[in-house]
């Protein structure tokens, strides 16, 4: 399955509906907008009345936050339905999900939570990101997770991992730059050596958030994926080399808590767009 | 296939707060009981911002630290059973009507149910209200046999306390003053367009609405509504149903509501 960027390789946001009438008055500086799907779910009222106006000026990234594909149990086949009926009625560009699950047994827990990286789980995820491409009959984006311990039973490299996944059923990759720096803080790892390793030829859009900084057990950093500030420093550098390997990709700008105005979320798009149009000149040349 | 992780994952993210699941680990080698507890309080604190955006009346009159233990206990017992969070919580009314240290406020489990009303409101299928026009062509022979299609978005909650007055009074929608809380109130909550409107119902309207949802013709509908409040105004309670765009469309008598 070939990768399907359709997403405009440029600087994006996470659509808030506090913003909406500041977006919707002007045009924006903005090459697409990602909601998350479960936020479009219901029947009708201001979401879709919202989400109809943003698709009809903008390109748009639906970006599921509640599938569960790193389940064991099996995928919640309602949910699939769903999906496909939100894509059949908005016609994103692209469709993302996580490497994580947050479903067990019935309960939902609204979280991306970790999974151990064995033989079994990744037969598993490739089994239903194969289901969900199936389902919506579109290639999905499988996005790399941060998180904030390990499993005694892994034995696959979560690069690897996600190669594999992505080289089994096609899917393209989201790689989250924010998450790999958590990541690799949480885990005493390299972010570069981590992207080093990463399959960058299969990532079709970049994630950037930002992160509050905590202690673990031993009084270690511990970063936390809060997505309540601007992007760090160290995660813009980690930005910049990236696209300086692959060229401009879609990049999206998350900032889902502690929402700031408009102004200040447009300014951190405005500054990746910076970086994508310097990588999109330094290849013309 | 054995589930082994996810399953003692999954029942420490509800269990007591220093349990932590079996086969974790941190690189520095130290047990990950904080690293574990980031889970945990993702999952408390995410699924108890959305009780709360639900029901900001609710968080105003308690307070958020009160939301807050009083969520956290009632996400243990009733955990969310769907991804779709802007229906979770449809037991919480209940939930909050037994929880103890709630009982001084016991008008609070109907501000609750108001609260939900409105946002089940808020993401029910778009249709258009009848207008004025609508009615205009009725045949005086034939009204007491039509019936009436309500708006999809419409509810009716009847309360024995004033719960439409405290609700707007803690919305900004009315100044706070005294209010005498054994005042009981009827609320029509609905979203004829995009705003959710919540209104008091005038003596009988509840039961004359109810029974015009339930399908009857409004012949048997001003009958409901006079057994329940003698004082019933049809004319006021028809300019009602036409003003607050709770009809969708008016069926004629042989006609059934879906």
């Amino acid at each position: 399955m070939p990768i399907a960027a359709h997403l405009p390789a440029s600087a994006g946001v996470g659509f808030k509906p506090e913003h909406a009438a500041a977006i919707l008055a002007a045009a924006q500086p903005i090459g697409f907008f990602e909601v998350h799907a479960e936020n479009y779910m219901g029947a009708g009222g201001p979401p879709h009345a919202q989400l109809t106006a943003l698709r009809e000026r903008y390109a748009l990234s639906v970006h599921g936050v509640g599938l569960s594909i790193g389940s064991t149990g099996p995928l919640d086949r309602a949910h699939l339905t769903r999906l496909r009926q939100l894509c059949d009625r908005y016609a994103p560009a692209s469709f993302s999900e996580h490497l994580a699950w947050s479903s067990h047994d019935g309960v939902y827990f609204n979280d991306l939570l970790p999974l151990p990286y064995t033989g079994q789980t990744l037969a598993r995820v490739a089994e239903h990101v194969d289901e969900v491409q199936t389902a919506l009959g579109r290639q999905m984006l499988l996005e790399n997770p941060s998180t904030y311990l390990d499993f005694a039973e892994s034995t696959i490299a979560e690069v690897d991992f996600l190669a594999e996944i992505s080289r089994r059923t096609g899917c393209g990759l989201l790689l989250d730059i924010n998450n790999v720096f958590v990541s690799a803080t949480n885990h005493g790892t390299s972010a570069m050596d981590y992207l080093d390793r990463f399959p960058l030829h299969r990532v079709a859009e970049i994630h950037l958030g930002g992160h509050d900084a905590d202690t673990g057990d031993a009084g270690e950093p511990l970063l936390i994926d809060s997505h309540r500030v601007a992007v760090a420093d160290e995660v813009w550098a980690l930005y910049r080399e990236v696209i300086a390997r692959t060229g401009a990709l879609p990049t999206l700008i998350e900032w889902d808590n502690d929402v700031p105005d408009w102004p200040v979320l447009r300014a951190e798009a405005v500054a990746a767009q910076r970086i994508l149009s310097g990588a999109a000149r330094a290849s013309a040349a | 296939m054995p589930a082994t992780f996810e399953t003692s994952f999954a029942k420490a993210l509800l269990g007591a707060e220093a349990t932590f699941p079996p086969g974790i680990a941190a690189h520095t080698g130290a047990v990950p009981a904080r690293r574990f507890a980031v889970y945990r309080n993702n999952v408390m604190a995410s699924l108890g911002a959305a009780l709360a955006q639900r029901h900001p009346v609710i968080e105003r009159l308690v307070g958020g630290e009160f939301l807050a233990a009083m969520a956290r206990q009632f996400v243990m017992q009733h955990p969310p059973r769907s991804p779709l969070l802007a229906q979770y919580g449809e037991e919480f009314a209940d939930f909050i009507a037994a929880f103890e240290p709630a009982r001084e406020l016991p008008y609070l489990a109907d501000i609750a149910r108001l609260e939900a009303a409105r946002t089940r409101a808020y993401h029910a299928e778009d249709a258009t209200p009848l207008g004025g026009d609508g009615f205009a062509a009725l045949d005086a022979e034939t009204l007491g046999d039509i019936r009436l299609q309500l708006h999809p978005s419409a509810a009716i909650l009847r309360s024995p306390f004033p719960i439409v007055t405290i609700w707007a009074m803690n919305s900004g929608e009315l100044e706070l003053q005294p209010i005498e809380t054994g005042q009981g109130e009827d609320a029509l909550v609905v979203r004829p367009h995009l705003d959710v409107e919540i209104r008091a119902l005038p003596p009988g309207g509840a039961a004359f609405l109810q029974s015009l949802a339930g399908g009857r013709p409004l012949r048997d509908a001003i009958g409901a509504a006079l057994a329940d409040h003698a004082g019933f105004d049809l004319t006021g309670n028809l300019a009602g149903l036409i003003g607050s765009g709770v009809v969708r469309a008016i069926l004629s008598p042989a006609e059934r509501t879906p």
